[in-house]
């Protein structure tokens, strides 16, 4: 597959934003300026970029606890998320949601979750009312190594293959679901093995790779669109900070080299040196990307700190829709 | 007698339990190497092992039917979920099959298992986070429901639950792990279930809490007596099944007045329970309708004032009693 020149460009971009976004928001919660616990995504970054440069606004996703990086690579707006971990009444969800319960129906994202592996069966019914309507668009679902132990994803594989929905199921596996690695929460290696027992590929890719993602995807999502139904896309990837946090090293369930390892495959670096190798980007070119993000963060970040508190008349407002 | 926190108290029952019983076994998500998301299995992995103290996957309502099945077949599992928002997932099991079972069977079947999880709002972790059950738990027949306040009674009442016949849900205040407290360092040291404690002793209105509510209540009390000289009576249920329904009535007979004070929703929850069984046997000795300081009825928010404004404060408390008054 040949990847555009654009498209380089778009993947880098949304790391980056995802990136910068990301070291922010970990810098503003140890500050205690933004309270509650953030995951956050660095290190994962290559996969959302990857999978939504094939998704148009009307394409949806489900998210997870680890989920500001979907929202941003979807094309979320720095200013109602910051203002949404401010808990201000400008943010994307009044200041009810926080952190773990973002949505954008805008932009096709219908919500990140407290609950883990409460993402699957929606992005599933999702795909249903497409593949219902007819209208070409493809739902999905974002959910980690550890979620793919509960009972809801399993649900959520089968009634995609047997209904054939225009579905992705996109597991993260960053080898850890909080402290415990993989080896101990599942008996496989690959999570995309699961997919046999459900009747639909399953394909695994370096999720520290934003160009293999983004193949990867492509072909889940043409799949998807061509109405031969679900694919389940395993991404091998890594977190660079704690389960909750910035602190990356030092921490008593994994060891300092392997984090090292990983961060040796820092996916931003590599496309960075990627697309300077192939000639399509300078690296002063690149820089400016850096910044500008840096820029719309920190004007994002002055908005979010200035904006006022929800109203207290706010709080028993819209438990119901009375429309 | 020694000084010390909620989760160590709960820690030293669970210890002392794994010492004499070698059919309890614990597991749960990240208890074992992790040491527990609030810290109470810390240490237990190193001292007993990983067949007794048991890593799982995050899979809730397979962990819950893994503590039946094995209950059944002769153990006496401690099963925790990370936080009581997760046991939605586990539902069916604790209701359909724990509850249940020995009743279905003619008392054939027994499930002996310890079910621990952490409850409650105030850390701003928003909706699908900050839930109170122990209303909902109780609302079901054959779970017994234990919901401690201090570290005393987080020991006596956990080692308590493991010589239950019966599943148990025991309950535990995420705002209550760090408190300290002395707690009784006798290894037969247990607190009988059903048996509320009068935590403080008071004749014009008696207040009614359990968990973290009874916090509230107290600090109440203490703002009542100081500034309006009211002298309230403070009731911990410490369990809500069984309920000890006549220590509640002595007392009422006694203030004439009641308020109950907890974080769940008002709507359907516990204290409608509590204020119907005192109105059916204390009616003539009211002389003010019962009150209910709870939650507000909506999915709890993210923000710090909302938040705040959606929990019962003991502000609330004072107000309730005053107006009653
Ligand atoms: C049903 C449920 N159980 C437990 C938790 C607590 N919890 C939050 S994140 C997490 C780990 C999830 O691991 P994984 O799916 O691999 O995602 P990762 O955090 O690695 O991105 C757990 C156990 C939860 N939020 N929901
Ligand atoms: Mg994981």
């Amino acid at each position: 597959m040949d990847i555009s020149k654009e498209t380089l460009f778009d993947l880098h971009h949304r790391m980056v934003r995802i990136r910068i976004f990301e070291e922010e928001a970990g810098k503003l919660m140890e500050s205690a300026k933004i309270p509650g616990a953030l995951h956050l995504y660095v290190g994962e970054e290559a996969v959302a970029a990857g999978v939504m440069c094939n998704l148009s606004d009307q394409d949806q996703i489900t998210s997870t606890h680890r989920g500001h990086g979907h929202l941003v690579a979807k094309g979320g707006d720095f200013k109602k998320m910051y203002a949404e971990l401010y808990g201000r009444s400008t943010g994307y969800c009044g200041g009810k949601g926080g952190s773990m319960h973002i949505s954008d129906m805008d932009l096709g994202m219908l919500g990140a979750n407290g609950i883990v592996a409460g993402g699957p069966p929606i992005a599933m019914g999702a795909a249903f009312a497409n593949k219902y309507k007819g209208n070409g668009n493809v739902a999905v679902a974002f959910f980690g190594d550890g979620a793919s132990n509960e009972g809801a994803f399993h649900e959520a594989a089968n009634m995609a293959a047997t209904w054939k929905l225009p579905l992705v199921l996109c597991c993260e596996n960053n080898g850890y679901g909080e402290f415990t690695p993989q080896a101990n929460h599942q008996a496989i290696k690959d999570v995309a093995d699961r997919a046999v027992g459900y009747g639909m590929p399953g394909v695994v890719c370096d999720g520290m790779d934003a160009v293999a993602v983004y193949e990867a995807a492509h072909e889940a999502v043409a799949r998807a669109r061509r109405g031969e139904g679900p694919t389940l896309l395993e991404c091998k990837t890594y977190r660079f900070f704690d389960h909750v946090g910035i602190r990356g090293i030092g921490l008593s369930y994994r060891s300092d080299d392997e984090v090292m390892e990983w961060k040796k495959r820092d996916a931003i670096q590599a496309i960075e040196k990627r697309m300077i190798e192939v000639g399509v980007a300078t690296a002063e070119e690149l820089a400016a990307v850096h910044d500008r993000v840096k820029i719309e963060a920190a004007e994002a970040i002055a908005f979010g700190e200035a904006s006022p508190w929800p109203d207290e008349s706010t709080l028993l407002k819209d438990v119901y829709n009375n429309d | 007698m020694a000084e010390m926190r909620y989760r160590e108290a709960l820690r030293e029952a669970l210890r002392e339990e794994l010492i004499r019983d070698d059919r309890v076994f614990l597991m749960g998500e990240d208890i074992g190497a992790y040491g527990g998301s609030y810290a109470v299995t810390t240490g237990l992995l190193e001292e007993f092992g990983p067949e007794r103290v048991r890593d799982t996957p995050i899979a809730e309502s397979g962990i819950i039917g893994a503590g039946i099945g094995a209950a059944m077949g002769g153990m006496r599992p401690m099963v925790e979920l990370m936080t009581i928002n997760f046991s939605f997932l586990a539902l069916d099991q604790i209701v359909n099959s724990a509850a249940k079972l020995y009743y279905m069977s003619h008392g054939q079947i027994n499930v002996p298992m310890v079910v621990r999880m952490a409850s409650g709002g105030g850390s701003q972790l928003a909706a699908t986070h900050s839930h109170s059950l122990e209303g909902m738990y109780a609302h079901f027949p054959g779970l017994k429901v234990v919901c401690p306040s201090n570290p005393a009674d987080a020991k006596g009442l956990l080692k308590r639950a493991f010589r239950d016949e019966n599943t148990v849900i025991f309950i535990e205040h995420t705002s209550l792990y760090g408190i300290k407290g002395e707690v009784p360092d006798d290894p037969d040291f247990i607190i009988e279930f059903g048996k509320a404690n009068v935590v403080r002793e008071g004749t014009d209105v008696t207040l009614i809490g359990y968990s973290g509510s009874v916090w509230q209540a107290s600090r109440a009390a203490t703002m009542l007596e100081e500034q309006e000289g009211i002298s309230a009576e403070v009731i911990d249920l410490r369990t809500l099944s069984p309920l000890d329904i006549e220590t509640v009535i002595r007392s009422v007979k006694k203030t004439n007045r009641a308020v109950i004070v907890e974080d769940d929703w008002k709507f359907g929850g516990f204290g409608g329970e509590l204020s119907a069984q005192i109105m059916e046997r204390a009616f003539d000795w009211l002389d003010a309708p019962v009150a209910r300081v709870s939650g507000k009825d909506v999915p709890l928010p993210y923000n710090r004032n909302l938040e705040f404004a959606a929990l019962p404060s003991e502000e609330d408390v004072v107000e309730a009693v005053l107006a009653m008054l």
